[in-house]
């Protein structure tokens, strides 16, 4: 169920009043549809799934996990465990303040 | 940024996979629910690079394994009628019903078409206004919007001849049958990332606390599967049981508030049988009221159908992770990808498919490249 | 258990008609979810399905030492003369695709299956299906095609017949080819010759034909600038025999892929066949449609493309006259026979994980999960 790729919007257009993207994905081009992610501007990404677009892919984020992932191994000697010291909750905002579930080990908010 | 090759990368894959060979100190079982996750770790052969001490059980996360055989069958009921255009996706044309499967419906003379997205079945309709088009309209909640936003352009378009039949079904209702189930086995669980990307992440926290299970939530990619585990055997290691976002670059905590608001419109919550596992309950979704119109199990009655699930098939305990594959009697002898019993064995993702590929293989292969060909 | 003595509903029976009947019980499975008492689109997918067709009805009914051999195209010999001799079918749809029709396909489809037996393709006979509505520019725009592929080719078509079907019972057209040429001195092309040790060298980029004629198939149309490899690979093969007559098998990957092509030749020379995945030429644009789909490129099918099993000793040579050649050109090395694992092939994926390549069911189908 969860077959999604990751798209670029080429161009918009409303379509018997919705809102869709001719989305490239790497030289494969197909129609998709905005409606719910109605913001998604031309050149920005996003994940596809059945012909629709589901979420916009953060580009700052994508890249923040990449260099976490290079940093593995590297920096433990040094700094301990990268992760502890860059992510608190990553994406968790949740309503009236932090959950008891969701882990909150003190360290600052990661920078995006 | 591509966003697919960065994260194949295979150097920063074994930098994951020794940091997890060095975090693991003790067997961890992790239950990994979504089918398209399952097919990344086979595809990539990442269940042979693990440390034997992390095992990966294959949850129910894929359409083909779970939905309910009384759907099926009234799916085939329904294709296999001379004025309908059945349009699926193509993962359902192979799954078994009580006693055909819809390729069978195809070959009796039923108009069955694969479709990539429930807009080209109503498509179809637009084109075919003399004709009754049914969209299957099944899977989790990544999928139920596409589905949803279809309903709701039929309505809107004022498209007569499109019904869809509706069966979709809940990730963490899941979640809690399964380790509810008596003989659970399962420590952890990899979220679904692109159903968070879409419901977001505030039904997992209540049950990563009630059952004391560390919830990641994991996207696609090798990399993205191997981040995951990390994460989750470093909870496990330390006792800790918290929802963590380890795919921030598609997953917001509040997911999206869109898709969600047209869910709550066209779909309403539902009890769900699912194959193998037996009814969970509001675990899955129907059309609502206001979309009953649009509803093919009302536009067709599909009555007086008797299901029949083959006695010897034990795939509700493979999905369970309560036994493997190949502790099932019709394992590899009744039941094969050529002639399955159950759902289990038909999709690629399924564990007793993904079990028969490799039994044959009595070599236990290395992680090195041993092959001396460039 | 369905009665299996009666296959086909109403009608006389064939032993009403005193002929021999086929037992087919043998091949129906004991479970009833799976017996088929009808051919299903699956039969002609060119995988497991396909395979038990010809195994479990064709062999048994025509016999014959030559068909049991189960090649692309049949070797025989005529008064001294060794041939090679074979006959394809098509029925592709869309008739015309980005980068050919049905009549290339046609052509270059016989002219490989006989190159494939390392012969040069002579003559082909052409038999065409039309259904009755079809518009003639579209038959002459079929034949149009025929005729300049096989005069790229070299090869002539000597004889044909036309037949006409009622309205709604073909798919506009339908081609049956057959062809024959010489098979050289010294060369003996099938998979039993295949040792372990061999190398196994794929001529180029896989994965175009089945994403050029997805990508205009109804319910999945999407854009992409990818186009059929149809090819005629008579020349390519002549300049690998060149460096040495003895190559061990060659096979055009056609329906089901590269995959279907490793797997039926992994279990007709009962060896190993291991790949490394990242050798294996996938056009990003290839690679790409297939993730919107959840397609495996291994799986999909090409028309211009070979893989070769070649004697250890001669890879390298022979991957030089390949490159050497227009439609070699991207040929590159993916693998080796080995002992182990016998009837199996093995990929080894870029993360040196280790996956099993199974011989596909039926038409591989796109999926959401």
């Amino acid at each position: 169920m969860c077959l999604a790729v990751p798209g670029k919007v080429l161009d918009i257009e409303e379509r018997d009043g919705t809102r869709m993207a001719t989305v490239d994905f790497g030289g494969v081009v197909k129609e998709v549809c905005l409606e719910y992610v109605p913001d998604l501007k031309v050149g920005e990404y996003a994940i596809v799934h059945v012909g629709f677009a589901l979420q916009r892919l953060d580009e700052e984020s994508a890249r923040h996990t990449l260099a976490l992932f290079e940093e593995l191994g590297l920096l433990q000697e040094e700094f301990g465990d990268p992760w502890e010291a860059a992510a608190a909750p990553e994406g968790w905002d949740g309503p009236g303040g932090t959950p008891p579930a969701v882990r909150n080990d003190g360290a600052r908010e990661a920078s995006r | 940024m591509k966003y697919l090759e960065e994260f194949q990368n295979p150097e920063l894959a074994r930098r994951l996979l020794d940091e997890i060979r060095a975090t693991a100190t003790r067997p961890w079982a992790l239950m990994e629910v979504c089918g398209g996750q399952t097919h990344t770790i086979i595809r990539h052969g990442i269940d042979q690079l693990l440390p034997d001490q992390v095992e990966l059980i294959h949850g129910p996360g894929c359409p083909v394994c779970v939905t309910p055989l009384e759907v099926i069958d009234k799916a085939l009921e329904i294709a296999s009628r001379p004025d309908v255009i059945f349009c699926s996706f193509g993962d359902m044309l192979r799954v078994p019903g009580s006693d055909r499967d819809l390729f069978q419906v195809r070959g009796h003379g039923g108009d069955v078409r694969v479709v990539y997205s429930p807009l080209d079945a109503l498509k179809i309709a637009q084109q075919n206004p003399d004709r009754e088009v049914v969209f299957f309209g099944i899977g989790f909640e990544t999928t139920a919007p596409p589905n949803a936003m279809t309903v709701h352009q039929a309505r809107k378009l004022g498209i007569p001849n499109f019904s869809m039949l509706v069966s979709h079904v809940r990730v963490p209702p899941a979640i809690e049958a399964i380790m509810t189930s008596p003989s659970c086995r399962v420590q952890a669980f990899l979220a679904a990332g692109h159903v968070c990307s879409v419901m977001g992440m505030g039904e997992y926290p209540e049950l990563a606390d009630r059952f004391q299970v560390p919830i990641v939530v994991t996207g696609f990619e090798p990399l993205d599967i191997l981040e995951g585990i990390r994460r989750t055997v470093r909870q496990l290691e330390r006792g800790e049981h918290t929802v963590d976002n380890a795919y921030p670059r598609a997953v917001r905590s509040e997911g999206n508030p869109a898709a969600q608001a047209m869910l709550a419109d066209v779909f309403e919550v539902t009890d769900r049988a699912w194959r193998g596992i037996g009814t969970i309950p509001a675990s899955g979704w129907r059309l609502s009221e206001r979309y009953r119109d649009f509803d093919a199990e009302y536009r067709f009655s599909v009555g007086g159908i008797t299901t029949r699930e083959p006695a010897a098939c034990r795939s509700g305990e493979v999905l369970q992770g309560l036994i493997k594959p190949h502790e099932c009697e019709a394992f590899g002898t009744t039941c094969t990808p050529r002639s399955p019993l159950g759902a289990t064995m038909v999709s690629s993702e399924g564990a007793c498919a993904a079990y028969y590929l490799y039994r044959r293989l009595g070599v236990t292969p290395t992680p090195q490249e041993a092959s001396p060909v460039a | 258990m369905p009665d299996t003595k009666h296959p086909t509903p109403g009608g006389p029976t064939p032993a009403d008609r005193g002929l021999p009947t086929v037992d087919i019980s043998g091949w129906t499975c004991p479970t009833p979810l799976r017996d088929q008492p009808r051919v299903v689109m699956g039969h002609g997918g060119g995988g497991a399905l396909s395979a038990e067709l010809v195994q479990q009805i064709f062999a048994p009914a025509f016999g014959g030492e030559i068909l049991a051999q189960l090649g692309d195209s049949a070797a025989v010999s005529l008064g001294g003369v060794r041939l090679a001799f074979t006959t394809d079918s098509y029925v592709v749809r869309p008739l015309f695709f980005p980068g050919g029709c049905i009549g290339d396909l046609a052509v270059n489809g016989t002219v490989n299956d006989l190159a494939m037996s390392g012969a040069r393709a002579a003559y082909l006979s052409c038999g065409f299906i039309l259904e009755e509505g079809v518009e003639m520019p579209v038959v002459a725009g079929v034949a149009d095609a025929m005729g300049a592929a096989a005069r790229a080719a070299g090869v002539e078509v000597a004889t044909g017949d036309t037949k006409v079907v009622e309205a709604g019972h073909g798919d506009g057209v339908y081609l049956n080819t057959a062809g024959i040429g010489l098979i050289p001195p010294g060369v003996d092309l099938r998979p039993q010759r295949v040792v372990p040790g061999d190398v196994v060298i794929v001529s180029g980029d896989i994965g175009l034909h089945g994403v050029a004629i997805m990508s205009v198939r109804e319910g999945l149309e999407f854009g992409v600038e990818i186009e059929s490899d149809c090819a005629a690979l008579g020349g390519l093969v002549e300049s690998m025999l060149a460096v040495t007559p003895d190559l061990h098998v060659l096979r055009d990957p056609t329906r089901g892929g590269l995959a279907a092509a490793l797997c039926e030749i992994a279990t007709a020379s009962c060896t190993g066949i291991v790949v490394q995945e990242r050798a294996i030429p996938v056009p990003s644009a290839v690679a790409n449609a297939c993730a919107i789909l959840g397609l495996d490129p291994m799986y999909v099918a090409n028309e211009g493309k070979l893989v070769a099993f070649v004697p250890r000793e001669h890879a390298d040579a022979v991957l030089d006259a390949m490159r050497a050649h227009p439609l070699g050109a991207g040929a590159a090395i993916i693998g080796e026979t080995v002992e182990t694992h016998p009837g199996m092939v093995v990929a080894r994926t870029p993360l040196g994980g280790t996956r099993v390549v199974d011989l596909p069911l039926g038409e591989q189908l796109p999926r959401i999960c």
